[in-house]
């Protein structure tokens, strides 16, 4: 494979990166003091492009990298990908489903059970001494509760097989109404919100879905409604959702995305029935371990012209 | 011309329905519920609440208690023992708003034909969603990562530590109870593997049932005491056990706290003989063992597993219920066999 040169554009796995070292001519973009020279020098032989949710190949970065073929994303999703881009240029993009879709459901329900039973929140009591005052007060059950999901993909119905599992109605918004599914189906996020109890945010984020979580959807799920978001932050307005969960209008929120990571609105902080998680979705060393031989592999077939394992463009 | 028109006397007065008519309830200490429902209560039944009078508590279940045919208990308050059983002569009753018995003299209750009615099923759902909720929280780092973003370091020191993956994870469960038997269906929906150790094997499931919890334990990922607090149970959980989890395994504990050996849990997990614990109960309870404090592989609930707001009503009018129909000689709706 000799001198085939991959830029990493930002850390996001240290058996990645030392396995890219040992097979291609790794170029790590965040170790560079300038980053358009350091692009510039080195765009001759850099063939591929490896991001993540973080950081994708938009056009201006393909544009600089005449020798680019393959972006290959240590994720699943590729929003911070300019994939008109590359089917223009015909650059092939990789990313990686399935492996990940349990360890982010399992992280919904997490974020589900932590916000209704208040677990952060009672874990601070105990450890406060608070305690040794008296007893923490009444919370809200999970089981039964209706599950409302936007997308129906695979992280999403991963979601609402867990959430049967705890008699959970499950109900759901997509583009289209599946067939093969039992699950009610909304014609509209307002409406979907207006019927369910926990909103899920598990669709992929696009020009369409921006946003997709409003005021009005914020205003429709209610006082008593709780939002979990294991999506991308520019699903919810995040201005809209601060306001809403301050002045009481939504009750609770479980959040895993920001529309700006690593910054958290610090409004949020002093709140006990918001839960903030710092991008951690697919974040277990088995899982991060697959995603990373995924990548590796992806890489490899391609170089070797073989079919690529998880393509997307 | 005064007649002697005598003044219409009033009415007489609707009859009140005076506490004393209602059938008598002994509360020795007011259970949890009383926080929210009392007067739904108070309401039915006359209720003499030893706690509310200066009396020592022999002295006024000697003086007002002796016709008291049913009492309300918790697992707080003073243990319902034999000496308190012996000062209520009428007592056929013991209705407790707990699961758990340990805090009954069961043996007095049973040579004495008394009947006892507990919580039933009524906040298993409840318990066995807490017990996953601790569970997926030591898993994924959820309470310390919650932590570390509310003091900025997400931005200042980078991503958060990894977690672990539930996926293909193997779940011991102690006691598959009504309890057990609900973290067991919820877990699999995660792809987790479920065996299980019980007094006896159940025969409505399929999972591996392991006679000793300490092969559970070796056999195990994770343990989750389900199980209730008895002599055979106290300190079940030790360190021969929790050695046998090993060093990546996770202990859960929404029992009793006493079912686990607490020093020795603290000395493993000071020690990193295990890999995390996530529990609801403790021995010593509101006392927790500081050492705990400084771990973030632990996540610290303040016995909570029931108390949601759907549980307390659902539990209320089960109470209820078994009062009413003890008074009307109906059968109990949750009686526990005292056998």
């Amino acid at each position: 494979m000799g001198s085939i040169g991959v830029l990493m554009l930002i850390p996001m796995n240290t058996y990645l990166e030392q396995e890219l070292q040992k097979r291609y001519n790794l170029f790590k973009l965040w170790t560079a003091p300038q980053k358009p020279q350091f692009i510039k020098e080195h765009a001759n032989s850099i063939r591929a492009v490896v991001g993540n949710a973080g950081a994708g190949a938009d056009a201006e970065l393909i544009e600089a990298l005449p020798r680019l073929e393959i972006v290959s994303s240590f994720s699943v999703g590729v929003d911070k990908i300019d994939l008109a881009k590359c089917r223009e240029k015909g650059i092939r993009v990789t990313n990686t489903p399935d492996v990940l879709t349990e360890d982010v459901a399992d992280l919904a329900i997490g974020l589900m059970l932590a916000v209704l039973r208040r677990l952060c929140e009672s874990d601070r009591y105990v450890r406060s001494g608070k305690w040794k005052k008296g007893d923490y007060k009444l919370t809200t059950k999970f089981s039964g509760k209706t599950v409302g999901i936007i997308g129906l993909g695979r992280i999403g119905m991963a979601v609402a097989k867990r959430a049967e599992a705890f008699n959970c109605p499950i109900c759901y918004y997509s583009r289209t109404e599946k067939s093969d599914t039992k699950y009610k189906y909304y014609p509209s996020v307002v409406e979907l919100a207006s019927n369910c109890q926990i909103l899920v945010v598990a669709c992929p984020l696009t020009e369409e879905t921006r946003h997709i979580v409003n005021r009005e959807v914020l205003n429709a799920l209610g006082p008593k409604g709780v939002l979990i978001n294991i999506g991308r932050g520019p699903h919810v307005d995040e201005p809209e959702l601060v306001s809403a969960l301050v002045e009481g209008r939504l009750g609770g929120a479980g959040l895993d995305v920001y529309e700006h990571e690593p910054e958290v609105p610090e409004e949020l902080f002093g709140l006990e029935n918001v839960v903030l998680l710092p991008h951690v979705g697919s974040g277990t060393v088995e899982t991060r371990k697959v995603m990373a031989d995924l990548v590796l592999g992806n890489l490899e077939a391609h170089f070797s012209n073989k079919p690529l394992l998880t393509p997307l463009v | 011309m005064a007649s002697d028109q005598a003044t219409t006397p009033p009415p007489p007065p609707l009859p009140e329905i005076q506490s004393h008519d209602l059938s008598q309830v002994i509360v020795l200490h007011p259970p949890p519920v009383f926080n929210y429902f009392k007067d739904l209560f108070s309401k039915k039944f006359h209720l003499l609440k030893a706690w509310e009078s200066p009396l020592p508590l022999h002295e006024f279940l000697t003086n007002h208690a002796h016709s008291a045919q049913a009492m309300l208990c918790s697992g707080t308050g003073p243990s319902i023992s034999a000496d308190i059983i012996r000062l209520l002569p009428s007592l056929r009753l013991v209705a407790t708003t707990s699961a758990g018995l340990n805090h009954i003299d069961l043996t007095e209750c049973r040579n004495r034909g008394i009947s006892i009615a507990n919580a039933g099923e009524v906040f298993s759902e409840d318990v066995a969603d807490l017990a996953v909720g601790l569970l997926i929280d030591v898993f994924r780092k959820v309470s310390a990562s919650d932590r570390y973003v509310r003091h900025g370091l997400w931005a200042t020191k980078g991503d958060y530590p990894l977690g672990s993956k539930l996926g293909g994870k193997r779940i011991g469960i102690v006691g598959l109870g009504s309890i057990g038997f609900q973290v067991a269906k919820r877990l699999e929906a995660f792809g987790c593997n479920i065996s299980y150790n019980s007094r006896k094997r159940k025969d409505f499931v399929s999972y591996p049932f392991y006679t000793n919890v300490c092969e559970l334990a070796a056999n195990s990922d994770v343990l989750i005491i389900c199980c209730g607090l008895t002599e055979q149970t106290r300190h079940m959980i030790n360190r021969e056990v929790l050695l046998a989890l090993g060093k990546e395994g996770v202990i859960v504990n929404i029992g009793r706290g006493a079912i686990i050996h607490e020093k020795e849990l603290v000395q493993c997990l000071v020690q990193g003989e295990i890999g995390g614990a996530g529990l609801d109960v403790f021995e010593n309870e509101p006392d927790v063992p500081k050492e705990l404090f400084e771990l973030d592989n632990v996540v610290l609930a303040p016995h909570m597993a029931v108390f949601t707001t759907e549980s307390f009503k659902d539990l209320c009018d089960l109470m209820i219920g078994n009062l009413e129909a003890f008074f009307s000689k109906k059968p109990l709706l949750s009686p526990v066999m005292n056998e």
